[in-house]
């Protein structure tokens, strides 16, 4: 009896500061106010970022995913708790670090713009880069906990057939790690999406250049609540859509995209 | 193709150090108590675990050869393998899982598929090839496993525990299928069981492991009728006989019959008498028993602990005795006397393969 009241009181505290903002909302204008040029330039910019860091976290993180599952090495677990540590990390810190490597004199700033012409603080790439920062963690953790989830039999009888360790990897492992990739990947790009502390602080925050949607919110509440509230909104209702969509399809028991 | 292997790896609790040898065309069989290490020696052969010393060599090719650092790796081994646990692709249906090994060395979807729907149909599997693995009873998911490995036509066979996850009605079921492919298609094979009915019914040879050590060797009647050791005894020093039960009774090949538990299902089976349950007499006995034969000694083997009997007559037959009971008796090679065993004592393993 207990239980279910504290997890009633549970629920509401995630539910009540979403129907605050519901309520709060200017619904007259929302419409306006929501296909405002700033707003569908800091949209474009998000969807944009966003999409390019989960890649990022999709192409890098599943070999790192593999070698952390199935490489026992020294120092692996410092290894592990490095890749991991943007996880624990206070964003802002996450972004002072960042410029610390990559910034104008950071460690790889004068090299990275010597040889590439590539100046990456206060650019779009910036962005990219914190949110793949702070996103791909997800995406390894999820991966390799399924990676030493997996039953590794399976992938000796393929090699008797066979095939060559890639060749297993790809026909035996992927489908089997499948729901767990795509999970790892909407974890991923869900925290790259709201990004906001790392961006500001190594990208800074200009319009149509790093200015993604949680940062134009945050500059609205000062000037126009009202469009604040509305991009707000906004944001929930494509990260929810995109959560519950994926996961009937993705990461549910009953989708087809289940192997087991 | 021929096998010349001497496995050797350290174990958790021991060391495997065996030596197998399978002559083109042969079938060997493996038998061992739980944990006596055969499975590490199919892992070693099929090149899923490197040696630790010893040699695989196949056909006279070295796969595996730590003094030299040979190693080839399993996939350019074409040697075949069938786990206890099917091991099947779960997201794969039947005709793909067969048609894997195909794929994985170049030959076209179509093809390959064509190939494996083949395969399956020789498993008598044909119209499951659209299914997946989680919608196959345990037998036909063996089946599938094995037409998977002999899709790939390797050049030697590797049964790990085929049988041994399966219920008896469906054992007796992939035995035939594995006799079926043993014998036509003249493929050498390496057998690894526990059960003597699997041997009798596949292999040319036997090898029996004990902790790591092979114990004994050769031919299933020379180890029926000289177990060494107490385990060899027991378990494969057991008197098989082929025939067909009608009401009771099973009837051998040249006409005998042997009375069986009444409840014995009719049809093609083998008879399994113990060789403890074979009493001696001097003299034709008068009893309950159903079963009584006029039997010549062949031959005595005798042992501390037991003395085992080998005795010519309707049916060839091992007797154990112990010592007080050979005291008793006296027998020397060449006497006459009555061997009797009861319907009751007599086991009974269904084989659909005849």
């Amino acid at each position: 009896m207990i239980a279910v009241l504290m997890a009633g009181i549970a629920v509401a505290f995630f539910a009540l500061p979403f129907f605050g903002l519901l309520w709060r909302v200017p619904w007259s204008e929302a419409w306006s106010l929501l296909t405002e040029p700033e707003s569908l330039e800091a949209l474009r910019l998000s969807v944009y970022c966003s999409l390019w860091a989960t890649a990022l976290a999709v192409v890098f993180g599943t070999p790192l995913a593999w070698v952390l599952a199935r490489y026992g090495f020294p120092g692996r677990r410092i290894v592990r708790a490095l890749c991991l540590l943007s996880l624990v990390l206070p964003p802002v810190v996450g972004g002072v670090a960042l410029f610390a490597a990559f910034g104008r004199r950071g460690l790889l700033g004068d090299p990275l713009f010597d040889w590439f012409g590539v100046r990456l603080p206060f650019s779009t790439a910036g962005v990219v880069l914190a949110q793949t920062f702070v996103g791909m963690p997800f995406f390894v953790l999820t991966v390799e906990a399924a990676l030493r989830g997996l039953d590794r039999r399976t992938e000796d009888a393929a090699r008797t057939l066979g095939a060559s360790p890639w060749y297993a990897f790809r026909r035996v492992t992927l489908p089997a790690i499948k729901p767990a990739l795509f999970a790892g990947a909407v974890l991923a790009w869900a925290r790259a999406f709201g990004e906001f502390g790392a961006t500001i602080t190594f990208a800074g925050n200009f319009p149509g250049r790093t200015r993604t949607l949680p940062l134009a919110v945050y500059l609205a509440l000062e000037s126009n609540p009202g469009q604040a509230l509305v991009l707000s909104v906004f944001m929930i209702a494509i990260s929810f859509a995109v959560i519950v969509g994926l996961r009937d399809r993705w990461l549910g028991g009953s989708g087809d995209g289940d192997p087991t | 193709m021929s096998l010349h292997a001497r496995v050797v790896a350290e174990l958790p609790d021991f060391r495997l150090d065996v030596d197998v040898d399978i002559e083109d065309g042969e079938t060997v069989a493996v038998l061992g108590p739980n944990g006596a290490g055969k499975s590490t020696l199919v892992k070693a052969i099929a090149g899923l675990r490197p040696l630790d010393e010893g040699v695989i060599r196949v056909d006279g090719i070295v796969f595996d050869d730590p003094d030299t650092g040979v190693f080839v790796a399993p996939e350019r081994r074409n040697i075949g393998v069938v786990f206890q646990d099917h091991r099947l692709f779960p997201q794969l249906d039947a005709v793909d899982n067969v048609a894997f090994g195909l794929r994985a060395r170049g030959m076209s979807r179509t093809e390959a598929r064509r190939l494996a729907l083949a395969w399956l149909d020789r498993v008598h599997l044909g119209d499951h090839a659209d299914q997946r693995p989680d919608t196959l009873s345990g037998g036909q998911a063996q089946r599938v496993a094995l037409a998977r490995a002999l899709a790939g036509e390797p050049r030697l066979l590797l049964l790990d525990e085929p049988l041994a996850a399966l219920d008896a009605a469906t054992r007796a079921e992939v035995r035939r299928d594995l006799r079926t492919h043993l014998g036509g298609t003249k493929a050498s094979a390496l057998l690894i069981t526990h059960d003597p009915v699997d041997a009798y019914a596949l292999a040319d040879r036997v090898v029996v492991i004990e902790h790591g050590l092979v114990t004994q060797s050769g031919g299933l009647s020379e180890v029926t009728t000289h177990p060494k050791s107490r385990y060899v005894a027991d378990l494969v020093g057991t008197n098989l006989v082929p025939g067909t039960i009608d009401a009771g009774v099973l009837r051998t090949g040249n006409d005998v019959g042997i009375a069986v538990p009444a409840d014995s299902p009719n049809g093609p089976a083998f008879a399994s008498i113990r060789p403890g349950s074979v009493t001696l007499h001097r003299t034709e006995p008068e009893g309950s028993a159903r079963n009584v034969w006029s039997v010549e000694v062949v031959e005595l083997d005798v042992r501390a602990d037991r003395i085992r009997v080998r005795l010519d007559g309707p049916i060839g037959l091992v007797a154990e005795l112990t010592p007080s009971g050979h005291e008793a008796l006296a027998l020397r090679p060449g006497d006459r006397v009555w061997a009797s065993v009861k319907a009751s004592e007599v086991g009974i393993s269904e084989d659909f393969s005849r």
